[in-house]
């Protein structure tokens, strides 16, 4: 694009950069296989335990791992290397940069092979006492405390970059990188306690038993703000980047900053809302959650709001006349703002995703859809929605200017998101529909409920899942484009020198920060209401858990320890 | 911020609220409401047949185990009409309890109790089935509640 700045970028932080976007671009591959696999199996179209030697749930855990936390933790971790040295025109310090990076990949290849070896069979939520091999829990934590050191290695050079500016605003890019380290730091706190002070010792078999309800507390108290740390490297880019690609301005800048920090104090203390139909969590607690989980609804409302103003207001510069004209002056097919393509076809899945969300949150609405397929029909239209495509194009954005490549097959890259888009939707109709008659989330339906020949066959859901695997057709087709375009540049010849640019927007109403100027004072006030909204949680843990229990493999009844003592050896039916 | 998003950001808040007054509605008036936090009940590992516990002719109680791959007991039977009290309890690994066609929905976790006081007007057999992934078997782990007229006096 015309105008951005462009800055060189030093050997080691290219390669730095380049290695933490293709190599979980590379797992991805596998990841989306998986995902195919799984909308077969529950069409009834693979009738079996498993398909080219992927067991069903091995496969779920292989697609869920790799997707939503490794390939996210990888982006977001290489998003910040590039952009915060960027914005803050400073050098990355290379040394702790590469610590992470290989503490990263140890802990990924750990996880890997667990659970690619059959061992760790137990979803993306591991939760016990369902039992994976040690190293599965090891690579995990090395993973989440490997992108804690790629955020501690910004702090200093943030400080010093205020010392030096004292009466500038932070910028806004940075701020959305900060915003999404400090709630992954302050939620990964949680399930760090979870995995390395229950899980480990317990796979160990250092520790007998394990107290299923406080770690279900520390995983939730996790895995709604891991949602955030998704979306926020997400809305930096709509902030930062999408109305200087739509030709136009931030509509408010100051709103921004609002928005990254509601996100700091509200995406934390909603955990509950994943555990509305559990037992021990008093109803009351629950019922605080879900208030909480509404309030981190408005600072998506406002972005809805703001994002289409700055968008209006780029298309209005076009010469868009009348009240719905700038809706469609953008570019949505252009090949010199093809990042674009990428942003729009996001936000207008996140349409979907944001309602849907707020059925979800709905307290004892909830009953109606928990662990239905309704739910992965959701989380579809957020991760694998604006998160999924706004990843994608930026590492597309990466691999180009960081190696000094143009982006091959520009036409095929543009469809790829509005494939995308038109896949996703079917697939989340089909999920969300047959949720709503039932039909339950991480289910081999295959073998039992979609199998004319099972006691349990139950036609009703034919529909739904059929829809739901041509969904899934479309969306690895869409992916099949992206990785020719993606290798195909990545393999290409290097046409330029590697420069770091990326299209920063100027603001249209470029206010002082005033209250939203610094992080201290949010983050005092998101660690006092997280402590509001734990205390009954845990007060609640600890009058209403009887008692702990001892781990199971997956595929035995028998636990685990009475195993290995052979007291005891039953045949799984 | 300019008046119009002053505006966007009061509708937002309104909007939330109104949200939030409906669920209240559904929760106080129509009694939907969660499972809660048990302590007089221990977790138990063996399921019992509904048995009458009250002076109301239709009030039962009905203690399911859910553990790898099935519920204990794995058909349950009560009058129309009935208003059950069902414990719910796991003898191993985290299980799901979903009854298709109601507002049932619970989890079963090792360690805890699950309680959830059901009333069932309409005759017929209910699916019952395991939703929370427990195990290479998982998709086989079902179960039914029944709703009949005829006389369950032997249970």
């Amino acid at each position: 694009m015309n105008g951005v700045i462009k800055l060189p970028v030093e050997a080691g932080a290219r390669r730095l950069v380049l290695l933490e976007i293709v190599l979980p671009v590379m797992l991805l591959v596998l990841g989306i296989y998986a995902g195919l696999l799984q909308v077969l199996f529950r069409a009834g179209v693979i009738q079996a335990a498993e398909f080219g030697g992927w067991e069903y749930y091995q496969a779920l855990t292989l697609h869920g791992v790799v997707n939503a936390i490794v390939f996210t933790t990888f982006f977001a971790v290489a998003f910040g290397n590039a952009l915060v040295p960027y914005a803050l025109g400073m050098r990355l310090p290379l040394r702790w940069a590469w610590v992470s990076a290989i503490m990263m990949i140890a802990g990924t290849l750990m996880a890997a092979w667990a659970i690619l070896a059959g061992k760790a069979s137990v979803l993306y939520t591991f939760y016990p006492p369902l039992l994976a091999h040690p190293l599965f829990y090891i690579g995990a934590a090395l993973l989440i405390v490997g992108s804690w050191v790629a955020f501690f290695n910004w702090i200093p050079m943030y400080r010093r970059w205020r010392r030096e500016h004292p009466t500038q605003k932070t910028p806004l890019a940075v701020v959305g990188v900060f915003a999404t380290f400090i709630v992954w730091l302050i939620a990964t706190v949680a399930v760090a306690i979870e995995v390395v002070v229950l899980l480990i010792p317990w796979s160990l078999g250092w520790t007998q038993e394990v107290n299923v309800p406080l770690a279900r507390m520390l995983f939730w108290f996790f895995g709604h703000p891991l949602v955030y740390f998704w979306l926020l490297p997400a809305y930096t880019m709509y902030y930062t980047m999408l109305p200087r690609l739509a030709g136009g301005k931030l509509y408010s800048d100051k709103v921004g900053r609002l928005v990254f920090m509601l996100l700091i104090l509200f995406s934390i203390p909603v955990g509950a809302h994943h555990q509305y139909t559990e037992p021990v969590i008093s109803s009351s607690a629950k019922l605080l959650h879900a208030v909480l989980t509404f309030a981190v609804a408005l600072p998506s409302l406002i972005t809805a709001f703001t994002l289409a103003a700055s968008l209006e207001y780029g298309a209005r510069q076009r010469g868009a006349r009348g009240l719905f004209d700038w809706m469609f002056k953008q570019p949505f097919f252009s090949t010199d703002s093809w990042l674009f393509a990428y942003l729009i076809a996001g936000l207008l899945i996140f349409i979907m995703g944001g309602i849907s969300g707020i059925v979800n949150a709905s307290y004892n609405m909830n009953i109606v859809v928990h662990n239905t397929s309704w739910i992965p029909g959701h989380f579809h239209l957020t991760v694998a929605g604006p998160v999924l495509l706004a990843f994608l194009g930026m590492s597309l954005h990466l691999v180009s200017t960081y190696s000094g490549k143009e982006l091959r097959l520009k036409r095929l890259a543009i469809a790829v998101p509005y494939l995308w888009l038109i896949g996703v939707f079917i697939f989340s109709w089909g999920m969300m529909r047959g949720g709503l008659h039932g039909e339950p989330r991480r289910s081999n339906l295959g073998m039992s409920y979609l199998n004319p020949d099972s006691p349990f066959y139950h036609p009703e859901w034919k529909l739904y899942v059929t829809v739901t695997m041509i969904g899934g057709i479309v969306m690895t087709l869409a992916m099949i484009a992206y990785f020719a375009v993606f290798f195909g540049t990545v393999l290409s010849r290097r046409r330029a020198e590697a420069m770091a640019e990326f299209p920063l927007s100027e603001a249209y109403h470029d206010e002082s920060a005033g209250a939203v100027a610094n992080f201290r004072p949010w983050l005092v006030a998101a660690v006092l209401l997280i402590a509001v909204a734990y205390t009954p949680m845990i007060r609640d843990v600890l009058r209403g858990t009887f008692s702990s229990a001892p781990g199971y493999e997956p595929h035995n009844p028998a636990p685990a320890n009475q195993m290995e003592e052979g007291l005891e050896t039953p045949a799984a039916p | 911020m300019d008046r119009i998003e002053k505006v966007v950001m009061a509708t937002a808040i309104l909007l939330l609220l109104v949200f939030f007054g409906a669920i209240m509605i559904a929760a106080t008036s129509y009694g939907i409401d969660l499972p809660t936090c048990v302590t007089d009940r221990a977790p138990f590992t063996e399921g019992k047949a509904p048995f009458k516990t009250a002076d109301q002719p239709l009030r039962y109680e009905a203690h399911t185990v859910a553990r790898m791959w099935m519920f204990d007991p794995p058909e349950i039977t009560v009058p129309p009409g009935a208003e059950l009290d069902l414990y719910l309890s796991s003898a191993d690994v985290v299980h799901g309890y979903y009854v298709e066609g109601t507002n049932i929905n619970l989890m079963a976790v090792p360690g805890a109790v699950t309680y959830q006081r059901v009333k069932f007007d309409r005759e017929g057999t209910y699916r019952v089935l395991c939703h929370e992934y427990c195990g290479t078997a998982h998709h086989l782990m079902a179960g039914t509640i029944v709703v009949t007229s005829q006389p369950v006096e032997e249970q």
